[in-house]
C-alpha cells in the first residue's frame, strides 16, 4: 500500500512539474527543428524545391541562427510529389528528429496527408506551396497554417478582371485532376457571377505534354477567353502551343489562372506577352522585395517566386511567435502567430484567421511585353491590388471546423 | 455544316492532320528502339534520355556557341550519337552475352543519370527553343491554321524514317547488319567486323533519337524531364508494331498519333491511355505485334 501511495504521490508530482514547465513553456529539448518537405525534383522542383530550402535557410540566419539561446536547427526531404512518401517522411521526422515545424510543401495531395500526420503529433505545419482552397476548407486542422494564395483569389482575381474587362465568352482547359477540378469549380462561378457564360471546356489528361488538339478545340469554340485551369508544365505547353497557333493573333485572349515566375521565365516573353495572371506576390513590386530579392538572387542566381518569398515570410513570423512565446508548443506558437498582423517584405495587410488561412492582399499581373521588359526576370506589371478581405472565401462560407458557423 | 459524329468537318480534318503530325514523332523515336532491338536485342531505356538530351544539345548550341538549328539538325545527332557508341563499346557490350534485363537495367540507369544531372544544373521548368525564322508563321488550310513549323517535322520525320527503312532493308550495308545479328561468327568468318557493326548500329539509333529531340526542341519546352513521359508512349508502339519490325514501327507510329488524336476529340480523358488499350488488344490477340513474327 505505501508503495502504491508513494508512487501515486510521485506521478502527481511529475505531472504538477511537468504542467509547470508548459506554463513556463521552454523550448522543448532546447532546440527549434524545421523540416522543410517539398518537391525537390520533379515538376513542381522550380516554384519550391532547393530554392525554397535556401530561402528558409536565409530566414534563420537573418534570425541570428537561435531563439533564446536554443539553436535552429533545420533539414529536408524530397517528398517526389507523393502522399505517402511525404507523411512517412513527416512520421519520422517527428519520431526520430524531434521536429517542431514543418515548412514547404507543394503539391495539395500531400499538403493534407501531411497536415493529418501533423494534427496526430500535434506539431506545427507552415504550408507555402500548395494550391488547394480545401486546405484551409474541409481538409483545415488546428495544426497548420497556409501562407502564400489558393485557388480562391486565383479565380477570383483573374476570372474577375478578365471579366471586368469585357471578357465575356469563355472556354476552359482543365488538368483532369482533383486540382483542376477545384480550379475549374472556382473560376466558373466567378464567370457566371459576373454575367460572362462558358461556352465550352475541355478536361486534359494530367499530364499532357502536347496541346495542339486542344488548342484547336478552343480556336474552332469561338469563345473570346481561354482559360487555363491546369499548373506547372501543362500551362507551360498549353501557353507556348497557343503561341505556335496563332491563338491570340487571332482575337483570342488566354487567362491564366496559376501561373508562377518560373513559368513565365522558361517560356519567354514572346510567348507570354499579355498574358494575365494573379499573384500573391512579385519580387519587383517594391522597395521592401526587391530589396530581399535581390539578397536571394546573389544565393540562387535566380529571382524568388511568391512560394519561396512565403516560406523565409512564414518562418519569420513563425520564429518570431517563438521569441516572444519562449515557447515551441504548437498551439501557443499558432495563437500568438495570429494574434500578430503579418507585415512584411511579401505580406500586405495580413493576419491568420481561424481557419489556419493567411490573407494578404493579393494581385493582378499581366506579363509584359518583350519590348517593355528591361532585363530577364523583368516580367510582370502589378495592374491591381485585390483587398486581402476581398481575395479570399470568406469566413461565413467556410465549412472548417474551426469555425462557428 | 458537314459534321462527323457530331464534329464539324474542318475541325474533323484538322484533329486528323495533327494525329498524323504526331503519329510523326512516334514513328521517329519508335524507329530508333526498334533498331535498336531488332538489330541488338536491346531494349533501350535512355532512349528518351537521348532524345532530351538531343533538345538539350541544339539549345545549348544555340545559347552559348550560336549554333543555328539547320547545323544542329545534322551536327546534334552526330555527337549524341557518338556519346552513344561510347556507350556501347564500354558498358553494353561487356552485357551482350546476358539476358535482356540486364541490358535494360543498365541504360534505365543511364536515363536516370542523364536526368538526374541535368536537373541538377537547369531545374525542370524548361527553356524555350526559337523557331528558325524560316519555318514561322503558317498557313491557313481552309479547316485549319497550320504552322509551318508542324508540317515541316511531318515531311522531315517520315522522310528520315524512309531513310533508314531503305538503309536497312534495301542496301548492301543493312543486308551485313541484318545478316550479322542473325549469326555474327560467320559473318565474321566472311571477314565482316561484326563489333563496329553493332557500335555504328547503336549510335545510329541513338542518333534517331537526338534528331527527334532538335525537332521537338522548338515545340516543346526543352526540359530534363522531356523524354520519360514519351518514352513509355513509344514503347507501347513498339510493343503494338511488333518488337524490332522496323515497318512496324513507322506505321504503328503514325497510326496511334490518328487514334490519339481522334480520342482528343471525342473522349479527351482517355488521350493518356488509348495507347496503352490499343496495347493489351494486340498483345491478347497477336502477342507478337501487328507485324512481328511469331517466335
Amino acid at each position: 500500500m505505501t508503495l502504491t501511495k508513494t508512487s501515486l504521490a510521485g506521478s502527481i508530482a511529475l505531472a504538477t512539474a511537468l504542467a509547470a514547465t508548459g506554463a513556463q513553456a521552454e523550448i522543448s529539448d532546447d532546440a527549434v527543428r524545421i523540416g522543410y518537405l517539398a518537391d525537390m525534383s520533379g515538376t513542381y522542383r522550380d516554384l519550391a524545391g532547393p530554392g525554397g530550402l535556401e530561402a528558409l535557410r536565409m530566414a534563420v540566419e537573418d534570425f541570428g541562427g537561435s531563439v533564446n539561446g536554443a539553436p535552429i536547427e533545420v533539414f529536408s526531404a524530397d517528398d517526389r510529389n507523393s502522399a505517402d512518401v511525404g507523411a512517412n517522411t513527416v512520421r519520422e521526422w517527428v519520431d526520430q528528429r524531434n521536429v517542431d515545424m514543418v515548412a514547404g510543401m507543394v503539391a495539395s495531395s500531400v499538403t493534407i496527408a501531411v497536415t493529418n500526420v501533423l494534427e496526430q503529433h500535434d506539431k506545427l505545419g507552415l504550408v507555402s506551396g500548395s494550391a488547394a482552397s480545401s486546405i484551409t476548407n474541409e481538409h483545415c486542422t488546428p495544426n497548420h497554417i497556409h501562407w502564400v494564395y489558393d485557388t480562391y483569389p486565383l479565380a477570383n482575381g483573374t476570372a474577375r478582371a478578365v471579366v471586368d474587362q469585357g471578357g465575356n465568352d469563355w472556354f476552359l482547359l482543365t488538368a483532369d485532376y482533383a486540382f483542376g477540378h477545384a480550379l475549374e469549380g472556382d473560376v466558373e462561378r466567378v464567370v457566371t457571377e459576373n454575367g460572362g457564360t462558358i461556352v465550352g471546356k475541355v478536361r486534359h489528361p494530367f499530364p499532357t505534354s502536347d496541346f495542339s488538339s486542344y488548342i484547336l478545340q478552343a480556336q474552332g469554340s469561338g469563345a473570346q477567353i481561354v482559360g487555363l485551369a491546369n499548373a506547372g508544365a501543362d500551362t507551360v505547353n498549353a501557353i507556348s502551343t497557343a503561341s505556335q497557333f496563332g491563338l491570340t493573333q487571332s482575337g483570342q485572349q488566354l487567362a491564366g489562372l496559376l501561373v508562377f515566375l518560373n513559368d513565365v521565365y522558361a517560356m519567354g516573353l514572346e510567348a507570354t506577352q499579355g498574358l494575365l495572371l494573379t499573384t500573391g506576390w512579385y519580387w519587383d513590386m517594391d522597395d521592401e522585395a526587391r530589396e530581399w530579392s535581390e539578397r536571394y538572387y546573389e544565393r540562387v542566381g535566380r529571382m524568388p517566386t511568391m512560394v519561396q518569398a512565403g516560406i523565409y515570410s512564414s518562418t519569420m513570423h513563425y520564429l518570431n511567435a517563438v521569441e516572444a512565446t519562449g515557447s515551441d508548443d504548437t498551439a501557443t506558437v499558432r495563437e500568438y502567430m495570429m494574434s500578430q498582423p503579418v507585415h512584411d517584405f511579401f505580406a500586405r495587410n495580413g493576419h491568420i484567421r481561424a481557419d489556419g488561412r493567411m490573407v494578404h492582399d493579393m494581385y493582378l499581373a499581366q506579363v509584359k511585353t518583350p519590348q517593355e521588359s528591361q532585363g530577364d526576370w523583368d516580367l510582370y506589371h502589378i495592374l491591381a491590388t485585390i483587398p486581402a478581405d476581398q481575395a479570399y472565401r470568406p469566413l461565413s462560407e467556410s465549412q472548417c471546423r474551426l469555425v462557428q458557423n | 455544316m458537314t459534321m462527323i459524329f457530331g464534329v464539324p468537318l474542318a475541325v474533323f480534318m484538322g484533329q486528323l492532320l495533327l494525329g498524323l503530325i504526331n503519329g510523326a514523332f512516334y514513328a521517329l523515336l519508335s524507329l530508333g528502339l526498334a533498331v535498336i532491338f531488332g538489330l541488338l536485342k536491346i531494349v533501350n531505356f535512355a532512349h528518351g534520355a537521348q532524345y532530351m538530351l538531343g533538345a538539350f544539345a541544339a539549345l545549348l548550341g544555340f545559347r552559348y556557341l550560336g549554333i543555328n538549328y539547320w547545323v544542329a539538325l545534322l551536327l546534334v545527332p552526330l555527337v549524341v550519337g557518338a556519346l552513344g557508341m561510347l556507350i556501347e563499346r564500354l558498358l553494353l557490350r561487356r552485357i551482350a552475352h546476358l539476358d535482356h534485363l540486364y541490358g535494360l537495367l543498365l541504360t534505365f540507369g543511364l536515363a536516370l543519370i542523364f536526368e538526374g544531372a541535368l536537373v541538377n544544373f537547369f531545374g525542370v521548368s524548361g527553356a524555350s527553343y526559337p523557331i528558325p525564322p524560316a519555318l514561322q508563321g503558317g498557313v491557313n488550310l481552309g479547316f485549319m491554321f497550320l504552322p509551318i513549323y508542324r508540317g515541316w517535322v511531318l515531311v522531315a520525320a517520315l522522310a528520315v524514317c524512309l531513310f533508314t527503312w531503305f538503309m536497312i532493308e534495301r542496301t548492301r550495308l543493312g543486308a551485313y547488319l541484318r545478316a550479322g545479328t542473325e549469326n555474327p561468327a560467320l559473318m565474321q568468318a566472311f571477314g565482316v567486323n561484326v563489333p563496329l557493326l553493332i557500335t555504328l548500329t547503336y549510335g545510329f539509333g541513338v542518333a534517331l533519337a537526338a534528331f527527334a529531340g532538335v525537332l521537338a526542341a522548338p515545340l516543346y519546352p526543352v526540359s530534363p524531364t522531356m523524354g520519360s513521359s514519351l518514352l513509355i508512349v513509344v514503347f507501347a508502339v513498339v510493343v503494338i508494331g511488333g518488337m524490332g519490325s522496323i515497318l512496324g514501327a513507322v506505321l504503328t507510329g503514325l497510326a496511334m498519333g490518328l487514334i490519339e488524336g481522334l480520342t482528343k476529340v471525342y473522349y479527351p480523358e482517355a488521350a493518356n491511355t488509348v495507347i496503352f488499350l490499343v496495347m493489351i488488344l494486340v498483345l491478347l490477340l497477336r502477342p507478337a505485334g501487328l507485324f512481328g513474327k511469331e517466335a
